[in-house]
C-alpha cells in the first residue's frame, strides 16, 4: 500500500480505490453505519434526522421557488402571485416551502424540548447545545427574511417592526436602522439584501449543523436515562436499528406535513399577506408567524421600549448559559423529582406566550404574558441554579441496559433488588 | 537550521544588555503586525459595509412639495417623503388649544406645541410610530384618534395629542416633526 493512503476495509474495486485517497466511505461508515449508540432512545431521539431533512426540503424548494421570485418591490406580490397561477406545480413548491418552515419550527421545538428534558445541554455536551442555539438564531433570521419576500402586508409590517427593534439601541440605534433599511424606510433596498441573505443563510445553517453533528459525534448522544452507556452491552449500532426507526419518524413527519400542504395550506399563515404592501397603512393587528410569538408577547409584556428588546433578546441568549445555570449532575428529569415539575411548568408558560403573543397587546393578555415572561427567566435563573443543591434526586440506574431489559429479557439475579426509577 | 537560530539566539543575548534579550522586539514586531493586518481588514470590510448605507440615489429623493389649498380646517392629508409617510393637518382652534393646554410636565416627552410647528394651525409631523414604526390611525374622520385627539396606533397601543406628542402607550418620544419650508402661503418644502 502506497505511503499515505488511507487503508481501507471496503472489497469493491471502485469503492476501494476511492476510499484509500479519500476516505468517505469509512467515515459514513463508521459515523451512521456503526456508530455506537445508546440502545433506549425514544422517539424524541427523531428530531435531529427530522430537522436535517427539513433542511434540505428547504433548500431544495427554496432553490426552485428562486427560479421564478423577482426581488423588486413593484415584481415581488406579483411574482409570487404567478408561482401561485402559472408556473407548473409552482403552487407545491411554495405551499411545501412556506408550509416547511412551520414544520421545521415545529421539529426543532420538540427537539430542544428534548434537550431541556434530558439535560442533553449538560456536561459534555455543552458545545453541542451551544451550537443549537445558533442554529436557532439562524433558522429565525431566515424564516423571518424569507417572509418578506412574497411583499404583502405581513411581510412589509413585521420587517418595519422588526427592524426597528434595533433603534431601541441608544445613540447608534436610528444610524443602525438606516442601515439595515439601505434607506429611510423599508423599501426596494430593503427586499433585495433580506433575498440575498435568505438565499446564503441556509448553507451557513448547514455548515453548523456540520459542526453540531460533528460535536455530537465526539461525545455521542444522550439518552433518555441522561446516564453514560458503560460499555458494548449499553449500545448498537446506529445502522439497522436507528436508520430504522428514525425512517418510522420521517414518515409520521411526512404524513403531518402533507396534511398541512394538501389539507390547509394556509391554515398558519396571515391572509393579511395576500394583500399587497402598502407603506402608507398599517394593518390592524400586526402579528409575526406563530413560531415568534414567545418572542413577540415577551417584547410587549415590558412597558420600555429598550427595555422590552433587551428582554427579548436575553430569553434566547440565556439558553448559551444555560449549561452553567443548571447545577445539578443528574442529566434525565426522570430522575429529578422537582425540577421535572417546575420544567413542566415552563414548558406552559411558552406556550401561553405563544397564544399571548397573537393577542392584541392589551389588558388582561399583557398581564398574563408578564407573569409568564417571569416565571420564563425565573426557572433558569433562579430555580434551576438552586435545585441543584436542595433537590435530592433519585438514585440512577447502574446502566442502560438493565432498565432496558427490565421486564422482557431476563434480568441478572438479584437486579429486582435494584433500586430502580418508575420510567 | 535549528542550531543557526539557537546560534542567532544566543549571539543576540550576548549582544544586548540583560533584560532586552529579542523577546520583547519580537513581541513588538508582532503588535505592530498584528495591528496592520487589522486595519488592513478593517478597511476592506468598510467598502462592504458601507454600501448596506442609502446609495446616491435613494438619498437625491429627499424633498417632497406639498400644496396645501385644498386641505379644509379639520382635516388631514398624508404625503410620502422618503418612502415614509408624512402627516399634514390644517388643526382647529380648539385642537390648537388644547394642543398648549396641556402642562409640559404631564408630558412623557416635553415640548412645547409652538416649538413643533410654524404656523398655527399646520401641524406637519412623520406619520410613524417612534416605538416600532407602524404608521397610527387618525388621518381619515372615521378613524380613532385615542384619547387625546390626535393619532392612535394600534400596533401596540400608542396614544399621541394634537401636536402629535406621545401622551400614553409604549412609544418613548414624540411623532418627529421633519424639516420643512413655507415656500409661499399654501405651499411647503419637505426634507
Ligand atoms: C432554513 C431554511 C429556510 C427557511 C426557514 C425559509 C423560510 C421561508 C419563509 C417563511 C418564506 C415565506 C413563505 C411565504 O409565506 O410565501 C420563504 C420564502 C422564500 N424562500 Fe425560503 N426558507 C429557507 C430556505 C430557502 C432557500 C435555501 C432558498 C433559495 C435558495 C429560499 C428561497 C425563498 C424564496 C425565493 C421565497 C419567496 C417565495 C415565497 O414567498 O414562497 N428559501 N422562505
Ligand atoms: S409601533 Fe406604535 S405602538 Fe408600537
Amino acid at each position: 500500500m502506497a505511503i499515505g493512503l488511507h487503508d481501507s476495509d471496503f472489497k469493491n474495486p471502485v469503492v476501494r480505490w476511492i476510499d484509500a485517497r479519500l476516505p468517505v466511505f469509512t467515515m459514513m461508515q463508521k459515523e451512521y453505519g456503526t456508530f455506537p449508540t445508546p440502545r433506549n432512545f425514544n422517539y424524541f431521539w427523531n428530531f435531529g434526522a427530522l430537522a436535517m431533512i427539513n433542511l434540505m426540503i428547504m433548500i431544495a424548494t427554496g432553490i426552485f421557488l428562486a427560479m421564478h421570485y423577482t426581488p423588486h418591490t413593484t415584481m415581488a406580490f406579483d411574482s409570487v402571485e404567478r408561482i401561485m397561477r402559472d408556473v407548473n406545480y409552482g403552487w407545491l413548491l411554495r405551499y411545501v416551502h412556506a408550509n416547511g418552515a412551520s414544520m421545521f419550527f415545529i421539529v426543532v421545538y420538540i427537539h430542544i424540548w428534548r434537550g431541556l428534558w434530558y439535560g442533553s445541554y449538560k456536561a459534555p455536551r455543552e458545545l453541542l447545545w451551544m451550537l443549537g442555539v445558533v442554529i436557532f438564531l439562524l433558522m429565525m433570521a431566515t424564516a423571518f427574511m424569507g417572509y418578506v419576500l412574497p411583499w404583502g402586508q405581513m411581510s412589509f409590517w413585521g420587517a418595519t417592526v422588526i427592524t426597528n427593534l434595533f433603534s431601541a439601541i441608544p445613540l447608534i440605534g436610528p444610524d443602525i436602522v438606516t442601515w439595515l433599511w439601505g434607506g429611510f424606510s423599508v423599501d426596494n433596498p430593503t427586499l433585495n439584501r433580506f433575498y440575498s441573505l435568505h438565499y446564503l443563510l441556509p448553507f451557513v445553517i448547514v455548515g453548523v449543523v456540520f459542526l453540531h453533528v460533528a460535536a455530537l459525534h465526539i461525545t455521542g448522544s444522550n439518552n433518555p436515562l441522561g446516564i453514560d452507556p458503560k460499555g458494548p452491552q449499553d449500545t448498537i449500532p446506529f445502522h439497522p436499528y436507528y436508520t430504522i426507526k428514525d425512517s418510522v419518524g420521517v414518515v409520521a413527519y411526512l404524513v403531518v406535513f402533507a396534511i398541512l400542504v394538501f389539507f390547509m395550506p394556509n391554515y398558519l399563515g396571515h391572509p393579511d399577506n395576500y394583500i399587497p404592501a402598502n407603506p402608507l397603512v398599517t394593518p390592524a393587528h400586526i402579528v409575526p408567524e406563530w413560531y415568534f410569538l414567545p418572542y413577540y408577547a415577551i417584547l410587549r409584556a415590558v412597558p420600555d421600549k429598550l427595555g422590552g428588546v433587551v428582554l427579548m433578546f436575553a430569553s434566547i441568549a440565556v439558553l448559551f448559559v444555560l449549561p452553567w445555570l443548571d447545577t445539578s449532575p443528574v442529566r434525565s428529569m426522570r430522575f429529578r423529582p422537582l425540577a421535572k415539575w417546575f420544567l413542566v411548568l415552563w414548558g406552559i408558560c411558552f406556550l401561553v406566550l405563544m397564544w399571548a403573543g397573537g393577542k392584541p397587546a392589551e389588558g388582561t393578555y399583557v398581564a398574563i404574558a408578564r407573569v409568564a415572561t417571569f416565571y420564563y427567566f425565573l426557572y433558569f435563573l433562579v430555580i434551576l441554579p438552586l435545585l441543584g443543591r436542595l433537590e435530592r434526586p433519585l438514585s440512577l440506574p447502574e446502566s442502560i441496559a438493565r432498565p432496558v431489559l427490565r421486564g422482557g429479557g431476563p434480568l441478572p439475579a438479584g437486579a429486582a433488588a435494584q433500586p430502580m426509577e418508575k420510567a | 537550521m535549528a542550531d543557526t537560530m539557537a546560534q542567532q539566539r544566543g549571539a543576540q543575548h550576548g549582544a544586548t544588555s540583560p533584560g532586552d534579550d529579542g523577546e520583547p522586539r519580537r513581541d513588538f514586531l508582532k503588535l505592530v503586525a498584528g495591528s496592520f493586518a487589522a486595519v488592513g481588514v478593517g478597511a476592506m470590510a468598510w467598502p462592504f459595509i458601507a454600501s448596506m448605507n442609502p446609495a446616491r440615489d435613494v438619498l437625491a429623493l429627499s424633498t417632497t412639495e406639498v400644496d396645501l389649498s385644498p386641505i379644509a380646517v379639520g382635516s388631514a392629508v398624508t404625503v410620502v417623503w422618503r418612502g415614509k409617510p408624512v402627516f399634514v393637518r390644517n388643526r382647529t382652534a380648539e385642537e390648537v388649544q388644547a394642543a398648549r393646554a396641556a402642562p409640559l410636565s404631564q408630558l412623557p416627552d416635553p415640548q412645547a406645541d409652538q416649538a413643533r410647528v410654524m404656523r398655527d394651525p399646520w401641524l406637519i409631523v412623520v406619520g410613524i410610530c417612534t416605538h416600532l414604526g407602524c404608521v397610527p390611525l387618525g388621518q381619515k374622520p372615521t378613524d380613532p384618534r385615542g384619547d387625546y385627539g390626535g393619532w392612535f396606533c394600534p400596533c401596540h397601543g400608542s396614544h399621541y395629542d394634537t401636536s402629535g406628542r406621545i401622551r400614553k402607550g409604549p412609544a418613548p418620544a414624540n411623532l418627529v416633526v421633519p424639516e420643512y419650508a413655507f415656500t409661499s402661503d399654501t405651499q411647503i418644502r419637505i426634507g
